[in-house]
């Protein structure tokens, strides 16, 4: 569809996508943080799947939490069918 | 990427958004974007993802957001489209994308009228069963015996969750479906059949709300799974009113399991819980005639 930042004079006030909020770190919200134990892990990526922040990517056959958004939430630490996670104390949380 | 994945890759939320460690709301967008894809445009009306958008001109979605008025999601959202289509634009989908609130209460008006024109839009409500926005005000989505700011005895709210599904369905829409996160695929799949279809859809997603609800954040998606399991929130589609139940969960569990896990239920009693139960039970003797 057009860009309706193309048309600056007819701009309403509309929010036009591309300029992610990933600059906005969200991981200092964290008071405790998700923890992948490798030997655990299968890689089945269900902590991908649930994340709400969308701060899990896949990295070959691994999952990697991105802890400058992950916000502590523990979607992923409950949801691994492996118990290959767990939730560590942030210091001084 | 070596890993084939159960729902599509491609993220269109971004992280860093403002949504709630655990958002039930969030996990429902992000699983929307995947099925839906790029070619979308979002009108959201006054609610919490009016927030979760982001800031302009950041935004957390990787489509273009209209934010319209608490009441006319849905007015808007029709106005987009033919705006669209004016322009020659047939392809993208529109979505009003709104809370309970905004739905079950404030939008219904609108969202009644695009209905009954036949609107090619596709309305979204994330039911999280109380205006969680602006500090948990009961909502007509409310259940009854849920605690909220506005019902704080210890009854709880006193009048039953208003049935949202069966106004729509009287409007015999082209598609509607429900769908809650733990169930991603098929919630996909329902945005990717939606988008395909011509002409007025509903889908309402039941969102938990860890704040709202009153839970801890990691039983999210634990809860939505529970509601499904339980029999409290049927996961089914009904398309030009052909009504399919898409998971039967055979032996439902009680519906203790659900309701004990969220403190907003607390002061619920053994005689409500059985009270409940019933409902569910007759509810599902209904499901079975219908599919």
């Amino acid at each position: 569809m057009p860009r309706l930042d193309e048309d600056p004079f007819l701009t309403p006030p509309i929010i036009t996508g591309g300029t992610p909020m990933k600059a906005n770190k969200t991981g200092h919200w964290r008071s405790a943080r998700p923890v992948i134990h490798d030997d655990k892990c299968t890689g089945c990526m269900l902590c991908w799947k649930f994340c709400p922040e969308a701060c899990v990517t896949i990295e070959g056959d691994r999952p990697k939490i991105h802890l400058d958004w992950c916000k502590g939430c523990a979607v992923c630490v409950e949801e691994c069918p492996a118990d290959a996670m767990s939730l560590e104390d942030e210091e001084g949380a | 990427m070596t890993v084939k994945t159960s729902i599509p890759a491609t993220e269109g939320l971004s992280a860093g958004h403002l949504a709630c460690q655990g958002c039930g709301a969030t996990l429902s967008m992000r699983y929307a974007l995947k099925g839906l894809g790029q070619e979308t445009v979002l009108v959201i009306p006054a609610c919490c993802w009016t927030i979760l958008a982001g800031p302009a001109p950041m935004s957390s979605v990787d489509v273009n957001v209209v934010h319209s008025p608490f009441a006319c999601a849905a007015a808007t959202a029709c106005g987009v489209k033919h705006g669209l289509v004016s322009r020659g634009d047939e392809a993208t989908c529109v979505v009003a994308w709104g809370g309970d609130g905004g739905t079950f209460d404030i939008g219904l008006q609108a969202l009644s009228g695009a209905a009954d024109r036949d609107e090619d839009i596709l309305y979204v409500c994330y039911d999280n069963e109380a205006y969680m926005n602006t500090g948990i005000q009961r909502s007509g989505g409310t259940p009854r015996g849920a605690w909220t700011m506005t019902t704080p005895g210890p009854a709880g709210a006193d009048r039953p969750k208003k049935d949202l599904d069966a106004i729509i369905a009287a409007h015999r829409p082209r598609y509607q479906a429900t769908a809650t996160p733990a169930y991603a695929e098929d919630m996909v799949r329902k945005f990717k059949k939606a988008r395909a279809i011509k002409g007025f859809r509903f889908i309402r997603i039941l969102a938990p709300c860890p704040p709202g609800w009153k839970y801890e954040s990691g039983d999210t998606v634990a809860l939505s799974r529970l509601a499904v399991q339980t029999g409290m929130f049927p996961l089914w589609e009904s398309e030009e009113g052909r009504f399919r139940l898409n998971l039967s969960p055979g032996k439902r569990k009680p519906v203790g399991d659900f309701l004990r896990r969220q403190a907003r239920f607390r002061r619920l009693t053994a005689e409500d819980e059985a009270a409940i139960q019933a409902q569910v039970d007759a509810a599902w003797e209904d499901f079975a005639k219908r599919a």
